[in-house]
């Protein structure tokens, strides 16, 4: 078994695999590290943002430590796709409402992925059964509570234990 | 030892092992391991763990009972495997049943070459500033070291002219440590060929420590055993701590001609009868997919170069490219202070600790070794920390 990917196989540029994994990282850091000017550094970042490959900067929270009041779930939908617009259409209209954080189109036993936060359980139920099922083309769905946290975006949620290298060796 | 020993302990010690002088890199680790938040540029191996799917098979390998030796030479599967990567990425073959040895890491294997080869007054040859252990296991084998010294005006290469000027009829063997250890050099393609045309020409056996090799970021890695006529003359060494992230595994390996391999084999045997058998289970998944391994490390590895090598730029500290491995060597001659002084006082007014150059032979008098094998965040105030130092000593 090794990795099914690598971030050097990917023709992803160097750049942007910098800022994926600290997009605080200042142009004169990033200058330094790829060995470029910082006003190549500052164009290209700019251009990644005109050009909408980069699409923002956020933060990764722990929120089960934030003791917020809400919940999240992981929402399974069955969609008939229509003739001319496939999923698109019902898949863009779910993606406008707020509660919905993620979706994605995927294969298997449903056809959409959407990742919906509300205040409570009743809440997202509410969402489920008020909003989402009443779509027409939306033919069923099967709603999954999440529980725990354990790695959002490749990041560990809860440190382990560093295991300590010796200071100086040869 | 009981008490009524007639003479002193130090008497009974032998007296060729009195005369080695303890590593410098020993003295100063004692007085950093005294010390809190350091922020250290001194440790040879990767911050890195060691890639999860190597880790995952040995948890696998020890549930189901892999605890027993192996073959003196290693299993005859992982044999098979590195014969196959050692082909393909240093293009010399070798045959699993009797060309290659599997050690408790290069450590063993440098210790191995040397004794197999050395009688007593035979001479080794070595480039320096160099890896610790290289004079004092020639001397462990009643052999005369000849370092051979490199200079940072000359990129830290070894030329042939500073080999001429050091050989002697004794030396039988030269060895070679490229991409290195502390400096960063590499070996570059004419060089390559004139060490090669000197070994010949003065009948040398070469043993060429090849760690490094995967963390080489200007051009080609080129082995020296590859030019024509090398191979027969040749103990090409290899192992899996750097560029895997596998220093605890301790494993490492020896491809040699089958007479060379056997003479390294009869010692080993005796001495450690075998490799660890989960490090060599451990090994055999590194092979299963290196280059997708290796990958990513190197280029962060080249990333943190790149920011070292831009500090030192901008502190005014001339340093030789660092082509390989993961040191960068400035030279800090132009702050007036000595590679020890400079160390010991960079640790304990700016808590960041670098190795004098000097722990690795006295021509690294000058200069101090910083490891980038730590994590940028480290680096970046590392360099902050030495900057205002080297600011504030010039006044």
């Amino acid at each position: 078994m090794s990795p099914l990917i690598s971030m050097e196989k990917h023709s992803m540029d160097e750049l942007l695999q910098i800022l994926k994994k600290n997009a605080l990282e200042t142009p004169e850091n990033i200058a330094r590290m790829l060995n470029v000017s910082v006003e190549d550094v500052r164009a290209r970042i700019a251009d990644y943002e005109k050009r909408g490959i980069i699409r923002g900067y956020q933060a990764i929270v722990n929120e089960d430590v934030l003791d917020m009041d809400l919940v999240t779930a992981v929402i399974e939908v069955k969609v008939s796709p229509e003739r001319e617009g496939g999923f698109n259409r019902i898949a863009e209209r779910i993606s406008k409402f707020p509660e919905v954080s993620s979706i994605y189109l995927v294969s298997g036993a449903f056809d959409l992925l959407l990742f919906v936060t509300g205040r409570d359980l009743k809440d997202v139920a509410f969402f489920v059964s008020e909003k989402l099922a009443t779509i027409s083309g939306v033919g069923g769905t099967a709603t999954h509570f999440m529980l725990k946290t354990y790695k959002h975006h490749g990041v560990l949620m809860e440190s382990q234990d560093e295991h300590e290298r010796l200071k100086i060796t040869p | 030892m009981s008490t009524n020993v007639s003479k002193s302990h130090r008497d009974v010690i032998a007296r060729h092992l009195i005369e080695v002088p303890r590593s410098g890199i020993r003295d100063f680790f004692e007085i950093v391991s005294t010390m809190k938040d350091v922020i250290s540029l001194g440790i040879g191996e990767p911050d890195f763990d060691t890639p999860w799917h190597i880790r995952e098979s040995s948890i696998f390998a020890l549930e189901r009972g892999v605890t027993s030796y192996t073959s003196n030479l290693g299993l005859l599967s992982l044999r098979a495997a590195i014969a196959e990567y050692v082909a393909r990425t240093f293009n010399l073959s070798y045959r699993a049943e009797d060309e290659i040895l599997i050690t408790v890491g290069v450590s063993e294997a440098l210790d191995l070459a040397i004794r197999a080869l050395v009688n007593p007054g035979d001479a080794v040859m070595y480039h320096e500033p160099c890896y610790v252990s290289y004079g004092p296991l020639i001397q462990f084998a009643n052999g005369v070291p000849v370092a051979v010294p490199t200079s940072r005006e000359d990129g830290f290469r070894l030329t042939r002219a500073a080999l001429e000027a050091h050989v002697t009829p004794a030396c039988k063997a030269l060895i070679l440590n490229y991409p290195n250890n502390p400096t960063g050099a590499a070996l570059l393609p004419g060089d390559a060929r004139d060490i090669a045309d000197f070994v010949q020409e003065h009948d040398l056996i070469l043993i060429t420590d090849e760690i490094y090799a995967e963390l080489t970021y200007e051009g080609q890695h080129v082995s020296p055993a590859t030019y024509p006529g090398m191979k027969e003359r040749t103990i090409f060494l290899h192992g899996f701590s750097k560029a895997w992230a596998m220093t605890g595994f301790r494993l490492g390996y020896a491809c040699a001609p089958a007479a060379l391999t056997d003479a390294m084999m009869k010692i080993h045997q005796y001495t450690m009868l075998c490799a660890p058998i989960l490090s060599q289970h451990a090994a055999q998944e590194a092979l299963a997919n290196p280059e997708e391994d290796i990958a990513d490390m190197r280029a962060e590895y080249q990333r943190r170069r790149n920011y070292l090598q831009h500090s030192f730029q901008e502190m005014g500290l001339a340093c030789a490219l660092p082509r390989g491995a993961f040191y960068a060597f400035p030279c800090i001659q132009n702050t007036g202070l000595k590679a020890k002084d400079f160390a010991m006082q960079l640790l304990t007014e700016e808590n960041v600790a670098v190795v004098p150059g000097t722990a690795f032979g006295p021509s690294g008098e000058g200069h101090v070794r910083c490891s980038y094998a730590t994590s940028m965040d480290e680096i970046k105030e590392a360099m902050v920390r030495m900057a205002a130092f080297v600011a504030r000593i010039r006044v």
